[in-house]
């Protein structure tokens, strides 16, 4: 019981520092796209530099907060926390406020705060707490089920306020029943199937089944010993070619206009200037325009003069691409990867599994967030608008992110004290 | 019990994470260093996204006479968090505006955003911003986008053609093609053809210098959208006829509406008082429709679609087919009449009697029909008169009646024919032909608006069928119009029948009994019915149907002159007119013309008060 003495148990130094780093590079980055000439008080809360600030300072008292209480606590309340959640979700969809098309806001006095944000902590503290269980087995078909389901409802209740982008966020949580044992094969599927959905709208249904046929015929032509297996083949055969012919319909019939045209400008099968592809091609444009070494802090003109739209919040990154150039985006870039990379060491070292699932679902919903929001900036993935975490201007986010990683950073360093 | 330890998944999730970093890294490099199509010019310091809007459809009549155009203006745009530096006396003294002004302006602009542009003035002429625009360099911050503005050749067809506006946030909400400023049909034919009329926006990212001048185009233009003009539309509308209407009505209430019957388009359509569509154009739109709004004599409303009125006497004519057709009456049928003493329903005037079919409708006698009507309704054929009822509202709905027309007009309103739901309801289910008397003279619950009206005898005219009337004659892309203006529509009524509706008709201008015997001429044949509408806000409406020539007509009308009494006097006159002008081109009648030009039933009226 040595380590009891020390407040904060022990403490990893090396993601807190990351953190840190990504926080202030976050700001100036912030301070960069919304400054200008009328105000330079850096605490002028009518501008954005300004609010992110105090914002920051809140996030890190909540850090704080969250390292001086017991490691404990968190475990022992995932449960009450989640269902807590879901009455506050369901809540927003009824006396919610609309913004940009999304009814996810409550209005707080003069601040607005989007629950959705905190409802991935709180899902990931859950999914921990349910598989930590002692005879929990993910071959067992109910843990299955029951993880699912855990990520299920808060998705469907975010998917119901319209904000599809907060929703796909628990897809990532793939990526931690995968470490807990979910069948590889069965994301491998997953993964097909996202790969027939997208060659498919590509090429059409016809040509794609026609090419699937084709494939089959060549690998038993090529292969011998694969023919003694010809009826998992065919049965495979079967499935995708109702699987290709299926997408069409789901394409047509289930997504709604605007979210068919994202795809669709996406995979470059429509040009669309003024819609969806808008953005994507002015913040090509400005992270284009930044050469190798970009134009240097604060002269992002693109950026600074509002080319790319929402570039304080899901399209920050442009600035950095704009103003430092490819070595400033590289360097982000590899501070992201550092922070994942160290988390997935932390998780590994955990003693109790609860940690480490927790560790994970840390990771997964970073690594999401990291991978579509700098993936749609330079147009390598769909614009579902998720912010950047630690970046992206916003408080919701920012607090959301903190507690998420700090949860996790107490975890750690109390894990010497669990049995 | 045995646990699976998975631990070495870690290196899959640590490679797949690295892996998109590496795609990231590879992207970036590819965007940032080795592809030239996205570096800016040495000088230049800023791209600027400008919208190219397209020029509007112009509008032209049925005889390409060209009713609308646009004129370019200029919005003066600014960017609050760009302004530097500026001379403001100089910038007032430019554009002609007061300090006081330009900071009210500047103040709002920075209220909205620093960085979004916002505009500081809009509708500038290219008079008024000429002298500024040579200038523009010198004020950093500011910009400006060319907008186009409607212009009308003619002060005429203001409801017909419909106003533009600002979007508003439904429409921004509908329809994602729309931005904050940008202009949108909001009624009539504007409104319904917008998507024709709008063309398609562009967009052209130009260079910037450090003076806030546009050095050119940013890439040769590679990703820029040209503006694609909207299509000119050629509508249905004789502009002379409809200029000829309007000065008919003038002071006066009511409305007009001519349609060809052969094709269901519309030639002319007035709604009085009317107002010069250029009130509702630039930077006098507001206020000068908050003046219309206010007007007492409601100018903005289209009374040829949004009023509706008991047909009256008019809807004799659909009584007199539908007892035809029902066998309940001949052309040789005689009813009596007691004149004024008549019961249930007096008669207008003492007359001779009994009366044919033929003679009953030139002189209008309410006892005639409402023993039709009766028979209908007592007919052997149903042997009840709930059911002969219904069979009586099908067909009177046959006639385009009691609903909105599918066609190119927006705002309609339905007008009303009852139906059994609403009798059973009102009666508690027992009623019968003397319950619903005032049907057989239109009057009573009966509703129609005057669109309706000119169909009902444009139908009349063909002896039998119609298309739906609308304003489209074609663009000038399409030289087709919508199929389902070229889809006719029968009525329930037998073609043979209509002759003696229509012998009876020219009997109203050709028999000395005929109740508009004082307008027939010698130069073309007339067919019409009078109607006059008591109304129980005041004097009676007076109202006329008609078609000419009856041998092949070429114009079906309704109008409706409100307050004016008879029938004869006010709204058959302004029918047998505008079908002169519109068969001969020329008016032989000139002491007619004068009286209805200069007879001012608004003016009068409001000294009785
Ligand atoms: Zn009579």
């Amino acid at each position: 019981m040595r380590r009891r003495d020390k407040i904060f148990g022990e403490l990893d130094w090396i993601s807190i520092l990351l953190y840190l780093v990504l926080v202030v590079f976050g700001w100036l980055s912030i301070y960069s796209a919304t400054s200008n000439d009328f105000s330079r008080n850096l605490f002028d809360l009518s501008q954005r530099y300004g609010k992110q600030l105090m914002w920051i300072g809140f996030a890190l008292l909540l850090a704080l907060f969250i390292l001086v209480i017991d490691a404990k606590f968190f475990s022992a309340f995932a449960y009450v926390f989640y269902f807590l959640m879901i009455g506050v979700l369901i809540s927003v969809l009824i006396y919610g406020k609309t913004v940009a098309g999304s009814k996810s806001w409550f209005q707080v006095g003069s601040f607005a705060i989007q629950p959705a944000e905190f409802a991935k902590f709180v899902t990931a503290l859950t999914l921990a707490k349910y598989l930590n269980g002692l005879n929990m087995d993910m071959r067992q078909l109910k843990t299955k089920v029951l993880s699912i389901v855990i990520l299920a409802i808060p998705a469907i209740l975010i998917l119901l306020q319209n904000d599809t982008g907060s929703a796909l966020v628990y897809f990532s949580f793939v990526l931690v029943l995968f470490r807990e044992g979910f069948s590889g094969i069965i994301i491998v599927i997953g993964v097909m199937m996202a790969f027939l959905f997208i060659v498919t709208l590509w090429f059409g249904e016809l040509y794609m089944a026609g090419a699937l046929v084709l494939l089959v015929l060549v690998v038993f032509a090529l292969l011998r010993n694969i023919r003694k297996k010809w009826r998992l083949v065919m049965a495979i055969l079967a499935l995708s070619v109702a699987f290709v012919f299926s997408v069409n319909y789901a394409f047509e019939k289930v997504l709604e206009p605007h979210q068919k045209t994202r795809i669709l400008v996406l995979l470059g099968m429509k040009k669309d200037i003024h819609g969806a592809g808008y953005n994507v091609n002015q913040a090509k444009i400005a992270i284009g325009s930044g050469g190798l070494t970009g134009k240097g802090y604060r002269k992002g003109m693109l950026t600074h003069n509002r080319f790319v739209p929402e570039q304080s919040t899901d399209f920050i990154f442009c600035t950095i691409g704009e103003e430092r150039g490819f070595v400033g985006s590289f360097v982000l870039i590899l501070l992201f990867v550092a922070l994942l990379v160290r988390l997935v060491f932390l998780a590994e070292r955990q003693r109790s599994s609860f940690s480490r699932i927790y560790g994970y679902g840390v990771v997964s919903v970073l690594f999401f967030h990291f991978a579509v929001n700098i993936g749609m900036t330079i147009g390598l993935a769909p614009v579902v608008g998720i912010p950047l975490p630690f970046f992206s201007y916003g408080g919701s986010s920012l607090w959301a992110f903190t507690i998420l990683l700090f949860i996790f950073i107490k975890q750690d360093a109390n894990r010497l004290n669990v049995l | 019990m045995y646990k699976k330890d998975y631990s070495d998944r870690k290196y899959f999730i640590i490679g797949f994470i690295v892996l998109i970093a590496i795609g990231f890294v590879v992207r970036l490099f590819y965007l940032q260093v080795i592809d030239n199509s996205y570096k800016l010019s040495a000088k230049n310091i800023a791209l600027r996204t400008e919208i190219a809007y397209p020029a509007r459809g112009r509008i032209y009549d049925r005889n390409s006479d060209l009713l609308v155009f646009n004129d370019a203006v200029y919005d003066l745009m600014v960017i609050p968090g760009q302004v530097k530096n500026i001379d403001t006396t100089k910038f007032c003294k430019l554009l002609n505006i007061g300090k006081k002004y330009f900071i009210r302006r500047l103040k709002k602009a920075k209220h909205y955003s620093y960085y979004k542009p916002s505009v500081f003035t809009k509708q500038l002429s290219k008079r008024e911003f000429g002298p500024f625009e040579e200038k523009l360099y010198e004020f950093q911050g500011f910009y400006y986008q060319t907008r186009t503005l409607r212009h009308y050749v003619h002060p005429i067809a203001a409801h017909l053609l419909g106003s533009i506006g600002e979007v508003n946030l439904r429409d921004l909400k509908k329809d994602s093609y729309y931005r904050q400023g940008d202009y949108i049909g909001k009624s009539g034919i504007e409104r319904f053809y917008e998507k024709v009329l709008r063309g398609k926006k562009g967009s052209k990212i130009v260079e910037v210098d450090v003076h806030n001048r546009v050095t050119g185009s940013f890439q040769n233009g590679k990703f820029d959208t040209l503006a694609i003009p909207g299509d000119n539309l050629y509508l249905s509308i004789d502009y002379r006829l409809q200029a000829y209407g309007e000065k008919l009505m003038q002071n006066k209430v009511g409305s007009i509406v001519a349609i060809e019957p052969s094709s269901g388009e519309i030639l002319s359509m007035v709604s009085s008082p009317c107002f010069d569509p250029s009130l509702l154009v630039g930077r006098q739109r507001s206020e000068n429709y908050n003046m219309l709004l206010h007007d007492t004599l409601h100018p903005l409303l289209n009374r040829a679609v949004n009023g509706t009125y008991p047909p009256g006497s008019t809807f004799k004519l659909i009584n007199a087919l539908i007892g035809l057709q029902e066998g309940v009456v001949t052309k040789h049928t005689l009813f009596s009449c007691q004149g004024t003493q008549s019961k249930p329903i007096a008669c207008s005037h003492n007359h001779r009697s009994p009366l044919s079919l033929k003679d009953a409708i030139a002189i209008s006698c309410n006892s005639y029909f409402w023993k039709t009507f009766k028979a209908i309704l007592h007919s052997s054929k149903y042997n009840n008169v709930h059911k002969a009822y219904h069979e009586w509202y099908l067909k009177v709905r046959s006639f385009g009646l009691g609903k909105k027309l599918d066609t190119d007009i927006p705002y309609q309103r339905s007008g009303n024919i009852p139906d059994n739901a609403y009798f059973d309801k009102l009666y508690h289910k027992s009623w019968d032909a003397l319950t619903v008397r005032s049907l057989s003279i239109g009057q009573g619950e009966i509703l129609v608006t005057p669109i309706q009206l000119a169909n009902m005898v444009a139908i009349i005219a063909n002896k039998g069928w119609y298309y739906p009337p609308h304003f489209l004659k074609s663009t000038e892309s399409i030289d087709t119009t919508s199929a389902k203006y070229h889809k006719r529509i029968n009525c329930l009524i037998d073609t043979t029948y209509f002759k003696i509706v229509q012998d009876a008709m020219k009997k109203v201008f050709n028999n000395d009994e005929g109740t508009a015997h004082f307008y027939q001429t010698p130069l073309f044949s007339q067919a019409g019915k009078t109607g006059t509408v008591q109304n129980p806000h005041g004097k009676d409406h007076s109202i006329f149907v008609a078609f000419a020539p009856v041998e092949h007509p070429k114009i079906a009308i309704a109008v409706i002159v409100e307050n004016a009494g008879y029938g004869s006097t006010w709204a058959a006159p302004v029918a047998s007119l505008m079908m002169e002008k519109y068969i001969r081109d020329t008016i032989s009648r000139k002491q007619l013309e004068k009286r209805i030009m200069e007879g001012d039933l608004i003016h009068n009226k409001t000294k009785k008060h």
